[in-house]
């Protein structure tokens, strides 16, 4: 049975905005095993980033948490609740025991510092070390990312783009956390690169056994990085499954036309066919099902019936963990109403 | 169809001079003698792809006539695009059109977005009358799937990026320009939206016979579009020929490499080898720029690479690389050589 790390249980983070409400994050559920490599991917407005974020409880305002759990499971046994914990107590496991690369953040990097105070920055603001200590770190570190000890020396701007992310990725496994979170990692790099940070991803996990959260929206990185992958669409996961059946049997007719949208390198060229209407608006998400206004195989209840995410049971054919989905298409779910996404999946 | 248009690039070379290039010697060769044709008849779609800072939107801007040349000529049907007056350059601003990576970027804030059909109905004359010119507008936003009641009347602020992009296509589709500039113009779409703008750009070259140039450093958008693939690395085209010869047998060494550091979507072919990591800084740039410019990452340099800028091969018919291995000295070995991966 997998060790279960986090678990995020019906979360909601909202932005108050001029024009009313925004649900970013609508009713969250999801669990992250130890040791793998989860991705969350979606399109432009749907939640993710917003969800990373929450799970360290770092949104910002307008935006604030609007409800939920999310627990976590460290090493040392202590479980805490990052949304009800004392700002005092998940500062001491913020960066320790789960840390964050954002999006974007190799543009954030302090252009008038060396990069090693940018490491003793981070390690003595997060621990007890002490800035020579952490110094004594860096060199280590580099080296985990595929850096040469040289570069501690360096500033930001005698970098290029793919080694200041790698720097940024070893800032925040500086503690040897149980969770790394990493936004849009990739994103904006050229291919060489965005290959190289895929690789020194994949080594964190195998070859220092951390747990990843990739969020992205480019499902070629999921394909190529992550274990699981869950799908989420206006403010809520859709569909959490084994990579390979997110690629190969999506269940959900948003996962099927996302996968259906992703243009090949090579093969036979065929037109594809994308996804008609327009993301709905986070200030009134539809009702019933979300995805129903864009949905090709709607039905009558999926207007007002709010399908919930729950294990479809493929015992029948037997192979591989069961998938998680959120869609009318699988009435068989409605039997199992005590079943929730928070029961942990075989693997 | 009467005469066909042609847009050429000879030549065309751009140089940046400034005192904060001086750390790469107070210059910067941005597009090295590019020469390309694209014609309207026969009608095609031919992507320019290329990783950041290879001068693919220089060229896009070089040919909207945003930004002069230090060297070569663009011509407009036999005439230079920066000597056009009169009736010759309204048609040229009339059969040219962009689409920008950023739609926002180009939408005035402060107008309705209405404001951009109008404004070319009245200029070029399209329709007479407000009735005929509203009818007009309805029908571009039908050939690219927005309904005209979520758009009119709204601001750019209003509209999602998808719903932007979509607007400058309807844009297009009313204008029926010979050629599409499309400088990268679904690196901000998600998946589903981007396809739907391949498919839209797709149909205007079958039904209205638009070419286009289609900029972009998405290898699989390129694929998906077909027609000619150029790659353009370091200001320089190093490869050219259909999609399918580039992208699925690639010549160049450096096109090879590139294509092989795309991702697959498929969890089945993972990448099984590491690749090395390459510890280059900011950009060293070497004072002679006589030479192939991927000679120093290249697994197959001989010595003539580091002496002269090899001009473009044959590699097959209608693919050529700029690539010493295509030489016609020892063609078919090298060819082995260079296709094995």
């Amino acid at each position: 049975m997998p060790e279960t790390l986090l678990e995020i249980a019906d979360l909601h983070v909202h932005y108050d905005t001029v024009r009313g409400k925004s649900r970013a994050v609508d009713g969250v559920n999801l669990t992250v095993y130890r040791g793998e490599i989860l991705g969350i991917s979606g399109e432009s407005g749907c939640g993710k980033s917003t969800l990373a974020a929450a799970v360290l409880r770092l949104v910002k305002p307008p935006g604030y948490i609007g409800g939920g759990v999310v627990r976590l499971h460290p090493r040392d046994g202590t479980s805490i609740d990052l949304l009800s914990a004392e700002e005092s107590d998940v500062r001491r496991v913020r960066w320790r025991r789960l840390s964050y690369v954002p999006q974007g953040s190799m543009n954030s990097l302090n252009p008038v510092m060396r990069i090693e105070d940018q490491f003793t920055d981070a390690i003595t603001a997060h621990s007890n070390f002490s800035k020579r200590d952490a110094r004594r770190m860096v060199p280590e570190l580099l080296r985990q990312v595929g850096l040469g000890a040289h570069v501690a020396r360096m500033y930001p701007h005698e970098l290029s783009g793919g080694m200041k992310q790698r720097v940024c990725i070893a800032i925040a496994i500086a503690l040897k956390p149980d969770l790394v979170i990493a936004d849009e990692p990739t994103t904006a790099l050229d291919v060489n690169v965005q290959r190289l940070i895929i690789q020194t991803l994949a080594d964190l996990r195998d070859q220092m056994g951390m747990t990843l959260i990739i969020v992205t929206h480019d499902m070629a990185v999921h394909a190529e990085l992550c274990d699981r992958v869950a799908v989420m669409y206006a403010g809520d996961i859709v569909e959490v499954g084994d990579v390979r059946q997110i690629f190969k049997e999506p269940r959900h007719p948003y996962t099927r036309a996302l996968i259906h949208s992703i243009p090949k390198v090579g093969g036979v060229r065929t037109r594809l066919g994308g996804i008609g209407g327009n993301a709905p608006s986070p200030l009134a998400w539809p009702q019933g099902c979300r995805f129903h206004p864009r949905c090709s195989q709607v039905m009558a209840r999926c207007f007002a019936d709010t399908p919930r995410l729950l294990p479809l049971d493929t015992t029948a054919n037997g192979s591989g963990p069961s998938p998680i989905v959120a869609c009318h298409l699988y009435p068989e779910q409605d039997g199992s109403r005590v079943t929730t996404a928070l029961t942990p999946v075989p693997q | 169809m009467n005469q066909p248009k042609e847009i050429a690039l000879r030549d065309v070379t751009q140089t940046f001079r400034g005192g904060a290039l001086s750390a790469i010697g107070g210059e910067l060769v941005a597009v090295d003698r590019v020469s390309f044709t694209l014609s309207s008849d026969p009608s095609r779609i031919t992507s320019l792809v290329g990783e950041s800072g290879s001068g693919k939107s220089t060229i896009a801007r070089i040919i909207l006539g945003l930004q002069r040349p230090t060297g070569g000529t663009v011509t407009y049907n036999g005439k230079d695009i920066f000597c056009l007056e009169g009736r010759d350059y309204d048609t040229y601003r009339r059969d040219v059109q962009p689409v920008f990576q950023d739609p926002y970027g180009i939408f005035n804030p402060f107008y309705r977005v209405d404001r951009i059909f109008w404004r070319p109905i009245e200029k070029f004359g399209l329709a007479t009358g407000k009735a005929r010119g509203l009818r007009l507008i309805e029908e571009s936003f039908e050939a690219v799937d927005l309904r005209p009641a979520d758009v009119l009347g709204r601001y750019p602020h209003q509209l999602s990026g998808g719903q932007r992009q979509r607007v400058m296509l309807a844009r297009v589709h009313m204008l029926r320009p010979a050629f599409i500039i499309a400088d990268e113009p679904v690196s901000m779409l998600d998946a589903a939206i981007r396809v739907m703008f391949l498919n839209v750009q797709l149909d205007f070259r079958e039904k209205y016979g638009m070419t286009t140039l289609f900029i972009t450093h998405d290898l699989s958008t390129a694929y998906y579009l077909g027609g000619e693939t150029m790659v353009i690395s370091q200001g320089r085209i190093v490869e050219r020929g259909r999609a399918e010869d580039v992208i699925t047998r690639p010549a160049h060494p450096y096109t090879q490499q590139l294509i092989a550091s795309v991702p697959e979507p498929d969890p089945d072919a993972r990448w099984t080898d590491r690749i090395e990591v390459s510890e280059q800084t900011a950009e060293v740039k070497s004072a002679s720029r006589d030479r192939c410019l991927f000679a120093e990452r290249c697994p197959h340099v001989k010595e003539r690479c580091w002496k002269t800028r090899p001009a473009m091969m044959d590699v097959r018919t209608g693919h050529v690389a700029a690539c010493y291995l295509y030489g016609a000295a020892s063609h078919e070995e090298s060819r082995d050589a260079a296709v094995t991966h």
